[in-house]
């Protein structure tokens, strides 16, 4: 399977998905923003980060990336992309995903490992979590508060494309398992034809027993078993 | 031409920044300050003559960059 990973001034996650995409063995490319097209890829990955110091609105200047023109016709052809946190702000903010992150409810940076439960297994990123339906994974964003006007989450939620909520160890989705005021508890969403995922936390950052656990690797052998 | 746009958010978009700015006015003894907005501002030095012109570039410039219209919505102000 062959991934491209993006890589925008500020990005500061890319490394640590290249080292999660070779452990699945992913043949992997760094594409520097600036290009005017993509390697040929099956999956693009829009990696954490400040891209542009969070200037303007986060994931806003690198929305406007000469990159950005090919990933749109990647995603309108069917490729599967990954936002992680800073990339599921671009991704909104390129209106490939709906809503926007706001800023966290209690104005704070958020750095630490939050509970999930996985919402929706029929599609190429969560299949294998149905083995394991509450995760924990790290977040670490200033803007995850996902806002998104009525219908629009009604509209995720009536057609299964919420991916991840926030929710604590017994997998109860609640107000105190709301670590930035999220709408619904919202973590990870999906377009409507399943093909692009947006997320706050870091699957990348949990493939590895030994020094952290493997909550975040299922995803990556979801994405393998897809191809 | 100069002209400035401000972007705010919209009605129903939580605020939390301009919560903590009113509740530090209660504090402070601002009984009667009922609510605060927080937004932004932009100064735009426009190489154009036409004002009708330059508003509805400035207006293009608001829609394409300046505000996410899922939650703010921008005003344009001409000197």
């Amino acid at each position: 399977m062959k991934s491209s990973v993006i890589v925008f001034p500020g990005s500061n996650c890319d490394r640590d998905i290249e080292v999660a995409l070779k452990k699945f063995k992913f043949k992997n490319k760094m594409v520097w923003h600036d290009e005017i097209s993509l390697p040929k890829s099956d999956l693009v990955v829009v990696p954490g980060g400040f891209s542009y110091g969070d200037y303007l609105r986060a994931g806003c200047i690198a929305s406007k990336s000469r990159i950005i023109n090919d990933i749109i016709k990647h995603a309108n052809n069917g490729g599967l992309i990954l936002g992680i946190c800073n990339g599921f702000q671009i991704l909104t903010e390129t209106s490939l995903l709906p809503g926007v992150l706001l800023r966290n409810k209690k104005l704070k940076f958020l750095s630490k490992n939050v509970y999930l439960k996985v919402t929706d297994f029929k599609n190429n990123f969560c299949q294998n979590y149905q083995k394991k339906i509450i995760i924990e994974l790290p977040i670490a964003h200033n803007e995850g508060n996902y806002f998104a006007d009525k219908k629009t989450l009604k509209n995720l939620e009536d057609n299964n494309l919420i991916a991840f909520k926030y929710c604590n160890k017994n997998g109860d989705v609640n107000n105190d398992s709301n670590p930035n005021g999220s709408s619904n508890n919202i973590a990870g969403i999906l377009n409507a034809k399943k093909n692009i995922l947006g997320m706050m936390p870091h699957p990348e950052r949990l493939i590895d027993p030994i020094l952290s656990g493997e909550d975040g690797s299922f995803l990556f052998e979801s994405l393998l078993k897809s191809i | 031409m100069k002209i400035s746009a401000t972007v705010t958010l919209k009605k129903d978009v939580l605020d939390p920044q301009g919560k903590v700015v009113t509740q530090t006015l209660k504090n402070m003894g601002y009984d009667n300050i009922v609510s605060i907005r927080q937004g932004k501002y932009f100064e735009i030095d426009i190489d154009e003559n036409d004002k009708e012109k330059a508003k509805k570039l400035i207006e293009e410039i608001s829609k394409k960059l300046l505000t996410n219209l899922v939650i703010e919505n921008y005003k344009i102000i001409l000197d």
